[in-house]
């Protein structure tokens, strides 16, 4: 076993592990306001906003990322006729991440905000507020906290799936692997290591996630 | 101050109330009892269109409710509603749970709306408790937090909705107490409940429904003392 090689390739694996925080952090972050706002549609009595949104949750959940890497990838600027720029790969992959991710987290709020009994918008519909007040300051303040462990649970999933943008070119942390395996043909060290930094980035959220938890069920922060 | 005529409610297939009339006057404190699936607090929702009436017509201070030109939130600005479980915000302190409305809604300023709540917390006895969080309050003290917090609005009518159906014997007292006090500055008052000993102290007009209709009513003394409908008797011979 050849373990000079795994701790020689850890400079040029890290380089593709900064772009796989990168890519999950936008992807996340962007999938948490396509979430909620296509919640908010989702659980609207207006059909012509309710039906898109579950034709868009369907659609991402029911097809691989992968292909829908591939759809948005390679399949876009031919449909849609358009040039592709330079990093268009790079652009075609936070996409579908966010896309991908946002369908999923449409879900965690959908759940989230149900969750709240319904006594609560009753009081504030009662006490005259609107039905967006009674959104704002009423029940999204309570679902936000029941939201955040799937919310943390989805974070590290996009962080593995995230691997599936090699297919794009993107030299995250998985092809920064595959290239080093190419040149070198000897894919154990180098994938243990690959394998292992991913377990690290997965391990030190995991363990962020539950420290929020704990901060939101002792009550200090309402 | 409001009108009901001829009100029916369906949930899905099931009656739920089968026609009810009612003129309830300004300052009056009305009554409502009756076994539970009479249809009383689903007669009392309506009120504030918390649920639509199938069919009939409901006018609150000279607006009617299922028109679709009246905007219900003004409405409910007017129309305080406390229920069972109290529903104060959990994420909010007693203070804020009583702000909220009155600054988001009324768009009262910040110092104006605490100064207020403050005041109404010393009227229900909760002075202390301002920056209490509701889950380490009693029941009876949410309770008095939710009254407060309709109050902040300034309604002109309060419902009630079962207030002291969920609370422990020992605190129904401190809730029927500030509940007395509001009637007798004037409110304009309509209390589902089981207190029968309130119904007779403070109401002016008992309603008794049943199956989905207002079968008698009366000042307390004509019902508690001398009911002639034979489901009225049936009723307050099993409770008194």
């Amino acid at each position: 076993m050849n373990w000079q090689l795994s701790i020689s390739s850890i400079p040029d694996l890290l380089q593709g592990a900064i772009l796989t925080i990168e890519l999950t952090a936008v992807a996340v972050s962007s999938g948490t306001i396509i979430g909620l706002l296509m919640a908010m549609c989702r659980l609207s009595k207006r059909k012509f906003l309710s039906v898109p949104s579950a034709v868009y949750v369907d659609f991402f959940r029911g097809t691989p990322l992968l292909v829908q890497l591939l759809l948005i990838g390679y399949g876009a600027p031919q449909v849609l006729n358009f040039q592709a720029p330079d990093n268009w790969f790079y652009i075609a992959s936070i996409i579908a991440l966010a896309l991908n991710s946002g369908a999923y987290i449409t879900e965690i709020f959908r759940a989230g905000i149900q969750s709240i009994d319904r006594g609560q918008s009753e009081a504030a519909r009662s006490l005259g507020m609107s039905q967006t007040q009674s959104m704002l300051y009423v029940i999204l303040p309570q679902a936000v906290k029941r939201v955040i462990p799937p919310l943390g649970n989805e974070f590290i999933a996009m962080l593995k799936d995230s691997s599936l943008v090699s297919v794009l070119a993107i030299q995250e942390l998985l092809l920064s692997g595959k290239i080093i395996v190419g040149r070198t043909y000897q894919p154990f060290p180098v994938y243990i290591m690959v394998a292992l930094i991913y377990l690290v980035m997965t391990f030190i959220i995991s363990r962020f996630v539950n420290y929020t938890e704990r901060r939101f069920a002792k009550n200090d922060i309402r | 101050m409001i009108s009901v005529k001829n009100l029916h409610k369906y949930f899905g297939k099931l009656e739920v109330l089968k026609g009810v009339d009612a003129q309830i006057a300004e300052k009056e404190v009305v009554v409502v009892i009756g076994p539970s699936g009479s249809g009383k607090s689903t007669f009392l929702r309506c009120l504030n269109k918390l649920e639509e009436a199938t069919s009939g017509e409901i006018i609150i201070d000279g607006i009617p409710l299922n028109d679709n030109a009246t905007n219900i939130n003004m409405i409910r600005r007017e129309v305080g509603m406390v229920f069972q479980r109290f529903n104060l915000f959990p994420h909010k302190t007693a203070l804020k749970n009583i702000e909220l409305a009155p600054i988001k809604v009324r768009g009262q300023g910040r110092q104006e709306a605490e100064q207020k709540a403050r005041e109404l917390l010393r009227k229900v006895g909760l002075e202390d408790k301002a920056d209490v969080y509701p889950d380490q309050l009693s029941g009876g003290q949410q309770q008095r937090v939710a009254i407060a917090r309709a109050l902040a609005m300034h309604p002109k009518i309060m419902l009630f909705d079962e207030p002291t159906s969920a609370l422990d014997p020992e605190m129904v007292g401190e809730v029927l107490t500030v509940m007395k006090n509001l009637a007798r500055e004037g409110m304009t008052m309509v209390v589902v409940t089981h207190e029968m000993g309130f119904a007779r102290e403070v109401g002016d007009r008992v309603l008794f429904m049943d199956e989905g209709i207002i079968v008698e009513e009366g000042s307390p003394e004509e019902i508690f003392s001398n009911p002639k409908n034979p489901r009225t008797q049936s009723f307050l011979s099993k409770i008194l």
